[in-house]
């Protein structure tokens, strides 16, 4: 089974501060890390590659420092790693994002299945997935709870809808998006670790493409635009009680009545 | 330039027109998420004199849409076909892009359900357009342009994103976020029904099973929520808080800590790494209101919270706080309630 998995580096944090006078996010000094969704896409990639033979790589979109997830998944035991990285991707929103991962997928090699993580931590849409299916015409599902089986042809997996449980068969080529918790992911073998830091990352630029547009790819190929960013509301019409207990759940009482709750 | 510039397309606003809503659904049971959405719709509609739609596609589906009509959609478009039964997500797609090069609506409200968030990337991507997700306040401008907010960074900043140079503009909204209209006895506008050449629901995905997940009362559905923090001294004294719940035909839900200690089940959690909820009240027992806790309840409509100290962040997102013990002011509200029937 040739399986690619689509991993993300994402800030440490989600602490994000946003500078008041310029309304940009304060991301300096905060440190990266891979997406955790993504640690159970990579575990649900090698588990199908123990059971089913085949090989595991991964492919990321970000800036050169973005290498460090692709070693993160080798210490993991991943087999090769793609970085899509130019300055022509910069600021690139979901759609953005999705084509240039989709021309690097197709740029990779031949796949059966590619899997995603649920959402990002950062940008949180959970859109990637569904977006990158679509452009390389792929069957797809979200919220994959359980793998059943595969064969050569197709697998059968388990996802979770709100009231039901649906077993769904896709045929290969396609893409799954897991649940978190679908397996525990394991930790990197410092073994692995050693035995794969001097591995080579294949680079891909726009140049590398089918589709070399500047036009469809970061900024200018997102449709949406972060008009601005600002911290949420806090709540101010707020009013505190305090003072004697007894007077205290009168008045307690005495509002519950008047929202018509008792 | 060695390299020819595209000239940069420019969308002719006034083709596109309406707004339209995705009606989520299970067997033609619609999920109440659609008639909130249809509520904004018909809000950002007027703004700009447009038409609400409604694009409801599955099998045996046509007398339910009837009830669309009852929200205040325009113009309800069915398509109900033996082969939309199950939900897929191909298919599905075809059938959206289909409504959408008929309709040409100006912007597309889809809830945020596990279909919804599925399907909108899907037809955003094959129209080559933006989709903002989980938005919480939408408006429109003068331009038909949509201003969508939403939270990223798992609630900790708010952007405010548009779309303005194509169309169809796509949002998800999650159940909750906005107020579902009334329902009106009266029927308003038309249904209009839509076939779609079957070759276009072909597909090599094959749905096997669905079996119903055990019905459960759970805490995304309480219109009432006492929740218990680690003020709570022992798992014992839970009891007390589950009669004030049940006092006000509520539901008992919790912080992390208390998932931790194996004290509730993990449905019962309310936060970033548990269940967004919405109640129309919620009080927070013995909760410090970090915000990982409040990105999951900062929406309920009235927020009480009782901590004894005066400082406790959960105060901020609270509307009425309570300086206190809990161990004092919840047994004396129970007997002040008890007293009152
Ligand atoms: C505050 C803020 C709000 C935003 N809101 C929107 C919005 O509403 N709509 C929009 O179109 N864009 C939005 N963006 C931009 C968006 O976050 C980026 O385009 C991002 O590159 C991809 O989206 P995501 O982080 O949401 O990933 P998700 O869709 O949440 O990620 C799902 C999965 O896709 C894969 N994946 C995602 N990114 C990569 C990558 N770079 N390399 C490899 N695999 C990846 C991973 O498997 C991941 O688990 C926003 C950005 C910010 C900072
Ligand atoms: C990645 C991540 C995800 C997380 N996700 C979640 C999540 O989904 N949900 C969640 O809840 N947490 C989550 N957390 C944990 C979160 O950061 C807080 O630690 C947690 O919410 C605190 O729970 P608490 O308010 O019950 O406890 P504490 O912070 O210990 O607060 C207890 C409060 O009770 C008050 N108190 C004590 N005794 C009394 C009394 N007798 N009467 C009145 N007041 C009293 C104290 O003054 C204090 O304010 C997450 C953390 C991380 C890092």
């Amino acid at each position: 089974m040739k399986i690619a998995v689509c991993i993300k580096q994402v800030p440490d944090t989600n602490k994000v501060e946003v500078d008041p006078v310029t309304g940009v996010l304060k991301r300096n000094g905060v440190d990266s890390k891979m997406n955790p969704y993504d640690l159970y896409a990579l575990e649900t990639a090698l588990r199908l590659k123990e059971q089913y033979g085949g090989e595991v790589r991964v492919i990321t979109m970000g800036p050169p420092q973005a290498e460090a997830v692709i070693y993160e998944a080798f210490s993991m035991g991943v087999d090769d790693g793609y970085l899509i990285t130019d300055r022509a991707f910069a600021g690139a929103d979901v759609l953005a994002t999705s084509r240039a991962i989709s021309q690097g997928l197709k740029k990779s090699g031949e796949f059966d299945i590619i899997i995603c993580g649920k959402q990002s931590t950062d940008g949180d849409t959970a859109q990637v997935g569904p977006e990158i299916s679509e452009y390389l015409s792929l069957s797809s599902v979200t919220n994959v709870t359980e793998i059943i089986s595969a064969d050569a042809k197709s697998i059968t997996v388990k996802r979770t809808l709100p009231l039901a449980v649906e077993t769904v068969k896709l045929a290969f080529p396609c893409l799954i998006s897991v649940e978190k918790d679908i397996y525990i992911p394991r930790l990197p073998s410092y073994l692995k670790k050693q035995a794969t830091k001097d591995r080579k990352i294949t680079l891909f630029t726009l140049g590398d493409f089918d589709d070399t547009d500047p036009m469809h790819y970061g900024l200018n190929g997102s449709p949406t635009q972060v008009q601005r960013i600002f911290p949420p509301e806090v709540n101010d019409k707020r009013e505190m009680w305090q003072g004697e207990s007894g007077e205290i759940v009168s008045k307690f009482a005495g509002k519950l009545k008047e929202l018509k709750f008792i | 330039a060695l390299v020819e510039e595209e000239p940069v397309e420019i969308v002719d606003k006034s083709k596109w027109n309406g707004i339209a809503v995705y009606v989520d659904h299970e067997d033609g049971n619609i999920h109440p998420v659609t008639f909130e959405l249809i509520g904004k719709a018909r809000e950002l509609a007027s703004k700009i004199g447009h038409e609400v739609y409604c694009v409801f596609m599955g099998s045996g589906i046509t007398n339910s849409a009837d009830e669309l009509l009852h929200y205040g959609a325009d113009k309800v478009f069915v398509y109900d076909d033996e082969k939309l039964k199950n939900y897929i997500s191909e298919t599905y797609t075809a059938v959206f892009e289909d409504f959408i090069n008929k309709v040409k609506p100006s912007v597309i409200l889809v809830g945020a359900t596990t279909v919804g968030r599925e399907l909108a990337p899907r037809v955003a991507a094959r129209f080559k357009t933006g989709l903002t997700a989980d938005c919480t306040i939408l408006d429109i401008n003068g331009e038909t342009d949509l201003i969508q907010i939403r939270p990223a960074f798992g609630g900790n900043i708010m952007a405010q994103i548009v779309t303005p140079n194509n169309r169809p503009q796509l949002a998800t909204v999650r159940y909750k976020v906005m107020n579902s209209p009334e329902r009106s006895d009266e029927i308003h506008g038309e249904k209009i029904i839509c076939k779609i050449d079957g070759r276009k629901l072909e597909t090599a995905t094959e749905v096997l099973e669905i079996s119903p997940k055990e019905k459960v009362k759970t805490i995304e559905s309480a219109d009432v929520i006492v929740a218990l923090g680690r003020g709570v001294k022992s798992k014992d004294d839970i009891k007390i808080f589950e009669k004030l719940a049940n006092l006000l035909d509520g539901e008992i839900a919790c912080t992390r800590p208390l998932i931790e200690a194996g004290w509730l089940d993990a449905k019962h959690q309310i936060g970033l790494s548990g269940r967004t909820v919405r109640p129309r009240l919620i009080i927070a027992c013995g909760i410090s209101g970090a915000v990982q806790f409040t990105a999951g309840m900062n929406n309920s409509e009235y927020i009480f919270a009782i901590n004894k100290d005066e400082k406790a962040p959960i105060f901020k997102t609270a509307h009425y706080g309570i300086t206190g013990d809990i161990y004092e002011i919840v047994p004396a509200l129970i007997k002040r309630i008890e007293e009152g029937r």
